[in-house]
Formats: structure tokens, sequence, C-alpha cells
């Protein structure tokens, strides 16, 4: 027994952390960072970080390599979109542009590394250079605003960007609650389904008392989350975009022979190679598909900011890739899931908004982000000596 | 009899689960050349890096007495400090440093922050004319050929104040003329008063230069042989390296019928990847039947895997020539996927680096080879995956608690057959199997013997490479020998000895 609650322990170390830093952070700000405000703007400040961390997750799962360029790239589809938009250009019209923009230069670096070898690091530090300077060229060096509301309404910028509420309620988003027990209602369905699946193919299935506990935490949480949201504006429309993506990205990592390739090449790429898959293929998918999810949090972070400007998106890259390493993506590749990447992402927003609610200086706020990332590094590299 | 410079006294070196060397005693007189031969993993390695101290004093039993005292190596500066250096078979050198730099690395002169580089290659070069080369120090060792880099090697020890030098097949890598050139050297040195261990597979070498022969056979010292006193012949010396008993150790295979030929390779050439001068496999022909085991027999380095692997969708090499036969059909496969489509499976010598991803669970890598009859149109259908790999594992009998445990978890005969289950689940008529039984031990050695006779009794051809002779004499039906990239020999398995085979082998080295 004791051993088990150490592998749990172990297994979901950096939820442990989250819920202490919660704690430290309500106590330090006398509560302020649970207020439903601030529980929202969690959600809505940090939609690129999600989005970003869905591709970076992919390309560090083929080994470790990583993506200097997103922000510029952020940056880059971010102006395209907002000139397109300043010209009166069709609005669906512009986010298609912006969508394909991301792919091409996904394609454009996904091309040097796999086919040409050149090493990531290296392919992307020029893209990081390469797509600012070309953001600033396509802004002309200023910023440049955005007035069409159905862009920043469904991609959730300026004041209305929420789920309008149908159902109406006096001060609480009545639509948002609902959604919120829906969503864990159809949870608790997929829970029993796959349990009953599982018990009549004979297959072996977790404790009842631990799924149920597991079920219960989960459930608590999204409830927790949906009635805070419900008692400020309703449901972002960020969030709508994340919750697509990280349900696409936890099914593709998980059940898509593409998903699994990308964990084969990370684990074992000579291995890889002799069972007939071409490791090359894996990493171009992995680029390009960086390059969508530049594309997208261009798009979000645009609507957001209502416009575009030169300076968009510096060290998003690096917001990205701290959140998969936090969230226990292996430095190595072939280890990292969604759920690990999402908890990073969370743990790096509260402490960002504890520390802005504390007052604490920015600078000094840097200095804690970089130790967060560095122990949690430790942390990998150390439990993999062990296995050793 | 001369004074005894180095004795290893009952050492006995255990790896987990394995003993490599099993009360080990050797004695080199000063001033002589003492060989050590015998089949891989006999444990020649082994003892030379207990002497030398990469295997730290403490984790092996017995004494090592050099020059009259009991000695205690931590790591391998220590016995350098002593002069004991070793020169291991992989060269050790920095390719994009000169040969100067090379020769001191780690050993710099001058002073800690400020290296004397006038001194560094003024010795190097006294070094250098010692081993008869006339290379400036100051070039680049990616300049010179691999002759010239073992000389390197040894200047380098002599630059450590060598007394006893081991060379770990110090002749692997080089051609004929270097070979002799390096021997004679090391007779020069004899002369010198410089004591030396040498290990090398090649006999013929062994009876030129040493005084004492030392045979290991599973990590025991067999016999020491003095070349002074007893005539001292090639066919003696494989006496003492093969000589041990028949038992029953492979399983029958009764009633299977050997068809026709299924693959076919002719005049296959290819050439090293890096140094692309270098012929890896030379010219050629094999052929397997269905319902066949062929066994490839050589020593390490022959060039097997190589030819395995440029067969099997040129993973290696380049450069290939030749022409690939399937069921008579010339074919070519441009890479793995195609050699898989084409019903042809390699299993890899090297699981752990080519095989298997250790970080994922046995039902990953079951599959991974062919994923696309587990998923429909790029979804994973997880409950028929889960099927196929218990499927695998009951009937390979895998020792695990689940098909979910991760590959890395598993010992290495549980490992070799997840492996196996993973080509075979590729559904192919033909297998290579590479050294499918190494470092496994007796009992699961078994176990896969008797699946590879289930597989050719299932119609199937194997290609059996192997560099245990017992192992390729038992279990094959017709045996090609391989030396130095070419085929150097064939028979039945009925009419293989383990005397004649390695004569092959010494004959076609005398040939050159």
């Amino acid at each position: 027994m004791n051993l088990k609650a150490m592998d749990i322990l172990k297994k979901y170390t950096m939820v442990f952390a989250l819920v202490l830093v919660t704690i430290f952070f309500y106590w330090q700000t006398g509560g302020k960072i649970l207020l439903p405000q601030n529980v929202n703007n969690l959600i809505s400040q940090n939609a690129y970080v999600f989005v970003l961390s869905a591709g970076m997750l992919l390309c560090i799962l083929t080994g470790g390599n990583i993506d200097l360029a997103v922000g510029s790239v952020v940056c880059f589809v971010g102006g395209i979109g907002a000139v397109m938009m300043d010209k009166n250009l069709n609005v669906w019209f512009a986010v298609v542009v912006m969508i394909i923009g991301g792919l091409l230069v996904g394609a454009w670096q996904g091309f040097w590394i796999a086919y040409i070898k050149v090493p990531p690091f290296i392919a992307t530090l020029a893209g990081m250079y390469a797509f600012r300077g070309l953001a600033n060229v396509v802004l002309q060096g200023y910023a440049v605003g955005i007035r069409n509301e159905t862009f920043l309404k469904v991609f959730g910028g300026g004041e209305n960007c929420y789920v309008p509420d149908f159902l109406g309620g006096s001060s609480l988003n009545m639509t948002c609650m609902v959604v919120g027990i829906i969503v864990v209602v159809a949870y608790l369905a997929m829970v029993i389904v796959n349990r009953i699946d599982a018990k009549s193919k004979g297959y072996s299935v977790t404790p009842l008392f631990q799924e149920l506990v597991k079920f219960v935490v989960i459930g608590a949480v999204i409830l927790w989350i949906f009635y805070k949201l419900a008692n400020y504006k309703g449901i972002p429309a960020a969030l709508v975009w994340i919750a697509v993506v990280l349900l696409a990205y936890a099914y593709i990592t998980t059940r898509t022979t593409m998903g699994r390739y990308l964990y084969a090449v990370g684990g074992n790429e000579k291995a890889t190679r002799l069972s007939g898959i071409d490791p090359r293929k894996v990493y171009f998918f992995a680029y390009v598909n960086m390059g969508l999810m530049a594309g997208l949090a261009g798009i979000l972070v645009a609507a957001r900011q209502v416009g575009a400007q030169p300076t968009f998106g510096q060290g998003y890259e690096m917001d990205a890739i701290a959140a998969c390493f936090i969230g226990g993506a292996s430095a190595y590749g072939g280890e990292g899931n969604v759920f690990g990447m999402v908890i990073g992402a969370v743990l790096m927003g509260v402490i960002n908004m504890g520390m802005s609610i504390m007052g604490i200086d920015a600078n000094y706020q840097k200095v804690v982000k970089g130790i967060v990332v560095l122990v949690a590094i430790i942390f990998d590299v150390l439990s993999n000596k062990k296995k050793k | 009899m001369g004074k005894i410079l180095l004795e290893m006294k009952n050492i006995t070196k255990t790896f987990p689960g394995v003993k490599a060397l099993d009360n080990v005693n050797l004695q080199v007189e000063e001033g002589e050349i003492h060989a050590l031969v015998g089949e891989n993993g006999a444990g020649k390695s082994t003892l030379m890096n207990v002497l030398s101290g990469i295997y730290p004093y403490g984790s092996y039993e017995g004494d090592i007495i050099y020059d009259g005292e009991v000695c205690e190596f931590h790591k391998i500066t220590d016995s350098e400090k002593k002069g004991i250096v070793i020169i291991h078979q992989e060269l050790a050198l920095v390719p994009q440093m000169s040969i100067g730099e090379n020769m001191f690395l780690g050993n710099e002169r001058g002073k800690k922050n400020a290296i004397n580089w006038n001194e560094t290659y003024g010795e190097a070069d006294k070094y250098l004319k010692m081993v008869g080369l006339s290379e400036s120090s100051r070039v680049l060792i990616k300049d010179i050929g691999t002759g010239k880099q073992q000389l390197v090697e040894i200047a380098k020890a002599l630059a450590k104040n060598a007394r006893l030098l081991i060379l770990d097949e110090p002749t692997s890598s080089l051609n004929e003329t270097d070979s002799r050139a390096l021997l004679d050297l090391m007779l020069e040195f004899k002369k010198q008063g410089m004591t030396m261990i040498i290990i090398s597979h090649k006999l013929n070498e062994v009876v030129y230069v040493a005084d004492k022969i030392t045979v290991v056979r599973d990590g025991s010292t067999v016999e020491t042989i003095d070349c002074h006193t007893t005539e001292v012949s090639e066919p003696r010396i494989i006496k003492g390296m093969v000589g041990r008993e028949f038992t029953d150790r492979f399983p029958k295979r009764s009633g299977v019928e050997i068809g026709e030929v299924n693959m076919e390779v002719e005049n296959w050439t290819v050439y090293h990847p890096v140094y692309a001068e270098r012929k890896v496999v030379d010219n050629v022909n094999m052929n397997v039947k269905k319902g066949e085991v062929v066994g490839i027999y050589g020593l390490m380095g022959a060039g097997r895997t190589e030819l395995a692997m440029s067969i099997f969708g040129k993973s290696y090499g380049t450069g290939i020539k030749g022409t690939l036969k399937i069921n008579g059909k010339p074919t070519v496969l441009k890479n793995p996927r195609e050699a898989i489509n084409a019903k042809l499976a390699y299993v890899t010598e090297d699981r752990k680096g080519n095989g298997l991803i250790l970080s994922n669970p046995i039902r990953v890598n079951t599959t991974l080879a062919n994923m696309k009859a587990v998923c429909d149109r790029g979804i994973i259908d997880t409950d028929k995956e889960y099927k196929v790999s218990v499927e695998y594992k009951d009937k390979l009998k895998t020792k695990t608690p689940s098909v979910e445990q991760n590959v890395g978890n598993l010992s290495g005969g549980n490992q070799q057959k997840v492996l196996l289950a993973k080509w075979m689940f590729t559904d192919p008529d033909i297998l290579i199997l590479d050294e499918p039984t190494r470092g496994i031990d007796v009992g699961a050695k078994y176990e896969i013997y008797c699946i590879i006779n289930d597989l050719v009794a299932a119609g199937k051809s194997v290609v059996m490479i192997s560099s245990e002779l017992p192992e390729v004499i038992g279990m094959s039906d017709r045996i090609y020998i391989m030396n130095e990239g070419k085929f150097v020999g064939e028979m039945k398995a009925s009419e293989a000895t383990q005397e004649n085979i390695m004569a092959c082998i010494l004959q076609s080295g005398r040939g050159e």
C-alpha cells in the first residue's frame, strides 16, 4: 500500500504542486486569486499558452525538440490578419489566410528539420528572427487595431467575448452552469462505458474506489470552475477553443497512429525506422502541426489584444516549452502527455497571477519562473537516472 | 624464467544474473607478449577491464599483484599511474583534434590553465617517431588512415610511460599490411623490454607474436600454452577455445520439409556509410529455402549485421550493389517499409539500441511494425491491439505481469521475445534473426530455439546470424561462413564441425 501511495504521489507530483501553490497564493492574497474574475482571467489570458503547448508537446515528444519561432509566428500571423481586416477584407477569408500562413511556416521549418536534418534549435532560431522581421514588414512597424466585431466575438476578444446566456439568469449565468453539469455527466458516462466495456472483454480495470475518487475530484474541479465562471460573465469564448484543442490533442496523442509514432520516434528513433516508419515524416508532421497551433494562437492573441503590434508574442515560445517540461514531458523525448502539459500551463499561470496580485516586482517574477522550470527538469532527470 | 610482472589471482566478477569471470588466474612475465584468446563473450575484455580499474576494486573478488605488490585500482588513472595502459578496440580519438592534442588529452603538458603547446607538439613528435610515424603531430586525426590512428593510440600509451601495454583487438580494423607493421612494432617494443598483453581473434597473428597464450572460455582460464616449450598451432588453440561438450541444448526439429528457394542474394556488395571506399560486404551470394534455417557464422565485425541490414530495405551502408530475388523475382527494397511489405523481417542483434522502445509497454512495441493491422484510418483500435499483444505474450511465453509493462523492466530473454513477437506480428515469410540469443540465459535460449523451430514448421524461412559455433551447428540446416565481408564457405550442418568452420575462416584470412 505504501509503495502504491508513493507511485500515485509520483504520478501526480505536479498536481499536488499545483494544489500547494494555489493554497499558498490563496493565503498570501487573502483569497483574491480565486475570485471569479481572476479564474476567468487565468483562462483567457493563458489561452495562447494552452494552444501553443499542444503544438510544442508534439515536437518535444519526438526527442526533446523545441520550436523557438512560435512567438514570432504568432506575431506574424496576427499581423497578417489585422492588416487584412483593416483593409476591410472578409473576416473568414482573413482567418483562413492566417491558418494557412501558420501551416506554411510549419512546413518551411519542418522541411529543413526533417529532410535536411538542420538541428531544430537552429532552424527555429532562424525562424524566430526571420518571422519577427516579416511581422514588422507586414505591420510596417505600427500597431494595427481590429474592429471586426465577428472576429472579436468568435475568438474571445474585447468586452463581450463570452458565450451568450441563452437561459437567462439574474446573478448567475445559467448557461454556464448547465454546460458545466453536462460536461461532468458526459465525463461520468464516458468513465462508465469504458469500465463496462473493459470488464465485458475481461481486461483488468482500476479498482472501483480509485476510479470513484478520481471521478469525484475531477468532476468537482470542473463544476467549481464553471461555478466561478458563472459568477462572472459566463464561458469565455477562448475556453471553447482551448477545450477543442486540448480534447483533440489528447485524442491524437493517445489514440492515433501518428500520435504513437511521435512517442516511438522520441523513444528510439533507430528502432522506429527499422519498424518501417519514416521518422522524417513524423518530424515534419510535428512541425507543421506546431505551425498550425501557432496560427491559431496568433488568431486568439490578436482577438484578445484587439489588434496586432510588432512586439507581440515575445517569449511565448518559452511559456509553451516551460508548460510542457513542468508537465512532465521528457527533455529527451518519448514521454509526456496533454494532461500533464495542462497542469504545467495552469501552474505557470497561477504563479504568474498570484505574484502579480501580491504586487511582486515583474523582474522577480521571472526569477521564480526560471527556478520552477529548473526544478521540474531536475525532477525529470533524477527520476530517469533511478530507472537505470 | 623471468620475473613475474603481473599476477591476477582467483578473479571472479559477477554482473546481475551472470558470472562473467569465474576464478580466473593469469600470470604475465616481464618482457613477454602474452596473448588472450577466446570466443566472443568468453570474458577477455572483462578481465582487462578489471585489471585497468574500469571495474573498480571491490566490484570483483580476487587479487591483482603488480610488480610485487597488491593493487587496488579504483579508476583508470590509478592503473595508468603504475604504467598499465589499455588500448581499446574502439579507437578513442577525437577526429577534429590534432595528433598532439589527442595524445595528451587529459594529460596535458604545461600548467593546468596554461597549456604549453611547444612541449605538447615536441613531445608528441618524439613518441610518433618511436612508433614509426612520420606525420607531424599537428595533423588532424581525421586526415590520417585507421592504421596510422592505431599507431597514434600506441604513441599515446607510450606517452603515459606504459610498462604494461594491453592491446584489445588492435588489428580488427586494419588491413593486412598495417596489421603486420603493428605486430612487428610490438616485437620491437619487446626487445626494448616492454611487457604486452594482446587480445585477438586472429590466431595467425597470435601465433606470430605471442610468447605465451592463455585461453579463456566461459569466464574461466582453460590453459596457458608456452610457445617456446610446446609446438603451438592454430588447431591446437581452437581446440582449447571451443572444447566444450555437446549436450542436448538444441530442440530437435523433425518432419519439416524444405521447399523451394524463397530469397536469393546475388553479388551483394555494400560499402561503409562513412568511409565510402571501404567494402563491408564483398560480393556475397546466398539463398534461403522455405522451411529452412540457414546459419551465417562469423566473428564480430565480419559484416554479418551489415549484410542483413543492407538487405532489409537498405538500412545500412552506401553504394549497395547486387540483386535480391524474392520468390524468384528481382526486387528492390528501398526502405524498411518496403522490406516489411515484401514479407521480410529483420530481428536486430541490438535489441535495446535498434529494436525496442524501452520506455513503452509491451503492447506498443508488439504492434509498432504493423500498426495498420490494429487501426482503422489512423485511429488505433486499442481492444484489438491489447488482444494481439496478449496473444503473442502467451504464445511466446513471455514472463510479465501484464502487457502494459514497460519493456525496459523486462529481462533480456523476455525482451528478446517481445522483439520476436513484434516481427512475427508483421507476418513475414523470411525472418533474419541477428544474434537471437545474445546475452540471455540458457533456459530462454532453449525457448527461442523452439520458436525458431515453430517458424520453419509453419513454412517460413529463417536466416540466423550467430557468432556462437555450437548454436549455428545445432540449429541450422545449412551454414554460410563469413569473414571480413566475404562468404568464405558453405556447408551442410551435418558436415559441419567447430574445427572445420574455424579452419575455413583461418584459411581465408591467410589467403589475403
